[in-house]
């Protein structure tokens, strides 16, 4: 219990004195509470006990700060905070809450550290606990990086029960009983002769008591919801059309718009000229904004089409254009002027590779677009005294601060509502997009503004994840892989997408080599070194952000190098494992796939294994080489989360990124033409469908000392099994994606 | 012009290539039927007309020549359709934006063909995109909902 209080008094006490004894300033502020972001909108009758339940007489609000972005976030925060409170999530309304310093994120930071998720050192531990303290010194109010259970697990149980012991207490003080002779039933405080008192009906006496600090989180065997199938509590509005996403938002007087801006990315507006599209049935404006043209019309259609009617006098893109230069240019930056990191360097990789038998191999993986299935979209409303702001977005509170600037508005009056997101993907880490909205309303006060994204715009104006390439070396030494040597060369996400925060990224940057330095492997010789290419078009986090593209580098070359060695992949990587959650990881899915076994003619099997974001998940591919193409018959994932909290959405958060892997790896890229990128709508940026999916068997393991999240995991491994899978049915060894650029899919 | 949607009939004045999903979501606001593409490639915006599955982004209003059916129609959260059933049985939906155009899609098809092949669904059910990746749950949810309809 001891930890747990530490987090009770550190994240939970509202309204009591700060703790005495911190001495410098910094450490002092952290430890001070925040103050409840609830209680500033109270109205009579509400209580708020904790930062994460608010409770009035018409019903209990659980606040889950975390975006919901398909992931599921909003019903495990719900889940986890239902658990302790004693309620039926169901019966609750949920709230994403006002933007705020106290739901700061505090591991997000550990992603951006030179940190092995396997390391338990005491650096290691030191800079988790800094990325604590910054995460919650900065107000760090973001979701991202598969963070949310493992941030939250604690933090939210514990506001559960904080605020059902409070609400005992209530209970105490109304009936004069002492605490040992009640206990709660699923929303009741439930007295010795078993009468019930509603929680409801115990908020008003529940506000005025100080919140009850000391509380006992209940045992993994105590739990209702936790560890099994939940009922997700978005998954009726889903299938009913009755979840509001952001692009749903109705408001009296609204009026909609679209934007166009620039397609040759920076290049901003010479001129535009919009004397047809001014004339357009229903068009009520065509303004100006930064880099394009906005268009108000009473119909996003007709705003569609006036904008498409607007001539736009676009000035060339300041970036390397074409996608071929954009390749040399990440192929210079392998210099040791460019070095930005070397974490892993075992052994004596250059004595070791001297005079030694190569091999040598060569990857690519290209830019790739986000593309959620709703398209950027906002709601906004600027009056003299509050703007308003209504989306699907990961980082309130850096929109607050950016459209504080914007605006020149203070930042407490800008209010912004966190919405249903219809997927993300990391697109929503960014807020490009409010800014048009907000851009609008500034030129429109008073109106309530629906901005919407043609598909074609979301496509040309998204920050994708970077392109890559990896050069890598080896070496064989009786029959294993001896000396391993992976160098990788990208454009920095860090750099870019910190900076349109207003950021500073410090050090070198994890991602270039994020899912290949920190893989629990005691090869002998064993380096990776990144490379920085100085920043082209503006990319960002896509799901598994460095991992995405490094699983399939460092997992291609390690599967080329067992095949040089003569050794079996599987177990090459045994022998080679040192941690033993992975190891046992690997040997899940050797089983589940029954390893080894014949697969008959034209078939081949290939397995990938990538620790990303502190989960190591391993995948075997089975595909056929049929005569119009590869066919992708079955994937069997282990994945190693600590602590499976809901076996149903941990299936469909593994198979989604299972198939949200080999989809991309199939069949999608964005290239440039002189700034512009070149796929624009689904027709040529398909991913997966439903016919090309295979069945997916997942199994959760839970050897691990802390709980993961896996929203993103699932990814990394798809690629690299598919085309080990391939070159074990063709004897193709594919170093470049999109495979559908060497092969054909069925 | 007269549309009929979900058994109640509107009156619209709108162009008539002004396409049905934008009638729906902006002027009857009837928001369920999703904008995902504008081209036909994702499927979000599947509505029935007289009961057969079409993509709303490509047809006209000027072309609507039958009944409308969106989401909202089908089924509600307390008189729900089979199809609905299923997806919420087997809880299907992730970010759940492409869902309400893949029931729609998946209530069509059952009703032309209530006992399909697994290479039925597949063939009947790749025009509609999911970016989340919930295909293994949706050809579940079509499975389900087939014997649901038998049964019924």
């Amino acid at each position: 219990m001891g930890r747990l209080k530490t987090i009770a008094r550190r994240s939970f006490l509202i309204g009591s004195a700060a703790i005495a004894g911190g001495v410098v300033f910094g450490t002092y502020l952290y430890k001070r509470e925040g103050t409840n972001p609830l209680l500033a909108d109270l109205r009579a009758g509400e209580t708020a006990i904790t930062p994460y339940v608010k409770i009035d007489a018409q019903g209990i609000t659980l606040i889950t700060p975390r975006a919901d972005v398909g992931q599921g976030a909003w019903s495990m925060q719900a889940h986890l905070i239902a658990e302790e409170l004693d309620i039926d999530p169901a019966t609750a309304t949920l709230s994403s809450g006002p933007a705020s310093a106290i739901y700061y994120n505090g591991v997000v930071g550990v992603e951006a550290m030179p940190i092995a998720a396997t390391s338990d050192t005491l650096l290691a531990q030191t800079g988790r606990g800094a990325a604590d303290v910054m995460g919650k010194l900065m107000g760090l109010h973001i979701t991202g990086g598969s963070t949310t259970v493992p941030d939250l697990y604690d933090r939210l149980r514990m506001a559960g029960a904080v605020a059902r012991e409070t609400l005992i207490r209530a209970a105490m003080q109304q009936t004069g009983l002492p605490r040992d002779q009640l206990k709660t039933e699923n929303g009741f405080v439930v007295l010795p002769d078993g009468l019930k008192i509603e929680y409801l009906d115990l908020a008003v006496l529940a506000a005025d008591i100080e919140p009850i600090q000391d509380v006992t989180l209940r045992e993994p065997s105590q739990w209702r919801y936790l560890t099994k199938p939940q009922k997700r509590t978005d998954v009726i509005a889903k299938s009913t059309g009755t979840q509001t996403y952001g692009i749903d938002m109705v408001m009296d007087g609204m009026v909609h718009a679209t934007t166009r801006t620039n397609p040759a990315l920076g290049g901003g507006l010479a001129g535009f000229d919009a004397e047809d599209a001014r004339k357009m049935r229903g068009v009520q404006a065509v303004l100006q904004i930064t880099g394009g043209i906005a268009v108000v019309a009473d119909n996003t259609w007709r705003a569609f089409q006036a904008a498409q009617a607007v001539t736009c006098d676009w000035g060339p893109s300041p970036y390397i254009g074409n996608t071929s230069d954009q390749f040399a240019a990440v192929a210079a930056s392998f210099r040791e002027d460019h070095q930005d990191s070397q974490f892993k360097d075992d052994g004596d990789v250059v004595a070791a590779l001297e005079g030694a038998e190569l091999v040598e191999a060569e990857y690519r993986i290209p830019y790739l677009a986000h593309a959620p299935l709703e398209p950027m979209s906002v709601v906004v409303k600027m009056t003299d005294a509050r703007l308003d702001i209504w989306t699907g977005t990961q980082i309130p509170r850096f929109v607050q601060a950016n459209m504080a600037k914007l605006t020149g508005m203070d930042a407490d009056n800008i209010h912004v509502h966190v919405l249903m997101s219809g997927g993300s993907f990391g697109r929503r880490l960014e807020d490009d997009y409010i800014a048009q909205a907000v851009e609008i309303a500034m030129q429109l006060p008073d109106t309530p503004i629906k901005m919407v994204w043609q598909r074609e715009e979301d496509f040309t104006h998204d920050f994708p994840r970077p392109l890559a390439i990896a050069r890598a070396k080896g070496a064989v030494r009786d029959g294993a892989v001896d000396t391993f040597d992976l160098a990788i060369a990208a454009p920095s996400v860090a750099e870019s997408s910190l900076a349109r925060l207003g950021q500073p990224a410090i050090g070198p940057d994890v991602a270039i080599v994020a899912g290949a330095w920190d893989q629990p492997f005691d090869i002998p010789n064993y380096r990776v070194t990144g490379y920085r290419t100085p920043a082209m078009v503006p990319v960002s986090s896509w799901r598994s952000v460095g991992a995405s593209g490094n699983g399939f580098m460092h997992e291609s070359f390690m599967d080329e190098m067992c095949h040089a060695a003569g050794v079996d992949p599987l177990a090459e990587r045994l022998r080679l494992c040192w941690h033993e959650p992975s190891r046992k990881v690997l040997e899940a899915v050797g089983e589940m796939s029954d390893w080894g076994s014949e697969l008959g003619a034209n078939r081949g099997r290939g397995l990938a294994f990538t620790l990303a974001f502190g989960v190591p998940v391993a995948e075997v591919i089975e595909v056929t080489n049929t005569e119009d193409g590869i066919r992708i018959d079955k994937v069997f994932v282990a994945a190693e989360v600590g602590r499976v909290l809901d076996p149903v959405n941990f299936e469909a958060q593994v198979q989604g990124g299972v198939i949200f892997g080999l989809g991309h790896a199939m069949n999608c890229e964005l290239t440039y033409e002189d700034g512009v990128a070149q796929q624009d709508n689904f027709h040529v940026y398909e991913g997966m469908r439903l016919y090309q999916t295979p069945e997916i068997t997942v199994r959760g393991l839970e050897n691990g000392d802390k709980l993961r999240g896996i929203g993103e995991p699932g990814v990394p491994p798809a690629a690299p099994a598919l085309a080990n899978a391939i070159f074990a049915a063709t004897g193709k060894r594919i170093r470049e994606l999109p495979l559908s650029k060497s092969v054909d899919f069925v | 012009m007269k549309l009929t949607v979900n058994g109640e009939t509107h009156e619209v004045d709108v162009e008539d290539d002004m396409p049905l999903l934008w009638v729906l979501r902006d002027e009857l606001r009837i928001t369920g039927t999703k904008y995902g593409c504008g081209i036909a490639q994702c499927g979000a915006c599947t509505v029935h007309m007289d009961g057969i599955a079409v993509r709303s982004c490509q047809l006209a209003a000027g072309d609507v020549s039958g009944e409308i059916t969106t989401i909202e129609g089908l089924g509600t959260p307390t008189a729900l359709h089979a199809v609905q059933e299923a997806w919420i049985d087997l809880q299907v939906a992730q970010c759940g934006y492409c869902q309400a155009g893949q029931i729609m899609q998946a209530a069509s098809f059952l009703d032309l063909n209530p006992d399909p092949t697994h290479a039925q669904i597949d063939a009947a059910m790749s025009g509609n995109l999911c970016r989340c990746g919930s295909y293994p749950r949706i050809r579940d949810a079509v499975k389900s909902a087939s014997s649901k309809l038998k049964r019924a």
